[in-house]
């Protein structure tokens, strides 16, 4: 299957502060990183699946958020570390009762 | 190789063939926090025993490798359920806070982001701000690190008598790092399997954020973590290409830099240069 073209530019990445790796020395150096990973998460989620009981796991909060996961690793988002990072974080609450200094 | 600082490391629970490892890498010093022992300790005596330890011990079993050890004193965030002994133990600092080698106060925290845990952290920055000790801060793991960092700020910031400058939020990553460095705080990036951040990544956020009040540590502890962590975060950032400058900066400048802000701190000598002349700003081993 053809993969979808991105417009994966510098633009892309606004924050930037130091100059990066030129982005195809970048797929150069890390395509078998990110092969061997996707390939990790391949074999997990094949691992869970051969399992007794694998039906169960399919509503399980956690492969819930696999899956959510993996659809922002498909995303043109600049910070795709970052939002998977929240995908997995609790969330805060700004109204919690703080102790307070003894000034 | 250039010399490197690990800013927390727990080297009570590695062997002294790592100390060698590591100076071997050109470690030049090292800090560690006080931190869960892996059990719940049940008296304050066994804390004392601890700091001792931190405090008189470990720079002597560092010193025999020519790195400097600098220690943090708390009572960690997983042992604060038990106030009562947390304030115990908060009591007995002080004692502890003149040892040559201690920095301030830390790695204090939250784990679970209870009420407990905020209030003995709270009573932590209580203690700092009585003789204006410098602070390390762990952050929680996984997912409740971003709540609980978030939580760590509003305390900070509620707190009048907190200088940014003077507090180094820990174990920051993707999701965390500007909540830290906005806030104008020194963040730390552990490098540490599964739980924390990747070397790859490490360098990935420097390269979003910049090399100012940042920096980068092993965490090495009980589990399984890497001793030579920062080395190869190091060798990550040169294989990007990244100046020996800005490395430099993280690895060493930065740290030291921090730390001389220590109430107890006591400038390194002068560093040989090449030329056999000394130079004023580095300085590498031993007290």
């Amino acid at each position: 299957m053809p993969l979808k073209k991105r417009s994966l530019t510098r633009a892309t990445y606004p924050l930037a502060t130091m100059t990066p790796l030129p982005a195809a020395r970048a797929l150069d150096q890390y395509f078998l990183d990110a092969r061997s990973r996707l390939l990790d998460v391949a074999a997990i989620l094949d691992r869970v699946g051969r399992g007794g009981g694998a039906e169960a796991t399919v509503a399980d909060p956690r492969m819930t958020r696999i899956r959510a996961a993996i659809e922002i690793l498909l995303g043109d988002n600049p910070n795709r570390a970052e939002q998977i990072q929240k995908l997995f974080s609790l969330e805060y609450d700004a109204g919690w009762v703080r102790p307070q200094p003894r000034l | 190789m250039s010399f490197y600082i690990d800013p927390h490391i727990h080297m009570i629970s590695r062997t002294t063939d790592d100390y060698q490892r590591m100076a071997y890498a050109q470690c030049a010093a090292v800090s560690e926090p006080a931190f869960w022992a892996g059990f719940d300790r049940g008296t304050a005596a066994g804390f004392h025993d601890y700091f001792r330890s931190l405090t008189d011990f470990e720079p002597r079993r560092a010193a025999q490798f020519h790195i400097r050890h600098y220690c943090w004193l708390c009572i960690n965030a997983k042992e604060a359920e038990n106030v009562t002994l947390s304030r115990e133990v908060i009591a007995m600092i002080p004692e502890f806070l003149h040892m040559p080698n201690v920095l301030g106060i830390g790695e204090i925290g939250l784990n679970k982001n209870t009420r407990n845990e905020a209030t003995v952290f709270q009573e932590h920055l209580d203690l700092a701000a009585k003789t204006d000790e410098l602070i390390l801060i762990h952050t929680p793991h996984l997912e409740d690190k971003y709540k609980g960092t978030r939580m760590i700020v509003d305390m900070l910031k509620n707190d009048p008598r907190v200088k940014p400058h003077r507090v180094c939020i820990d174990h920051v990553e993707e999701h965390t790092v500007r909540l830290a460095l906005d806030g104008g705080f020194w963040c730390g990036m552990t490098l540490y399997p599964t739980t924390k951040c990747t070397p790859a990544r490490a360098v990935d956020i420097i390269e979003m954020v910049g090399t100012d009040r940042i920096m980068a540590n092993s965490a090495g502890d009980w589990g399984k973590s890497d001793p030579l962590a920062v080395p190869e975060f190091i060798q990550e950032m040169k294989r990007r290409g990244h100046s020996e400058a800005d490395i430099r900066k993280v690895v060493y400048d930065n740290p030291l830099a921090f730390w001389r802000q220590a109430n107890n701190w006591k400038e390194w000598p002068p560093e040989p240069s090449r030329n056999g002349t000394a130079t004023p700003q580095t300085a590498k081993a031993g007290y």
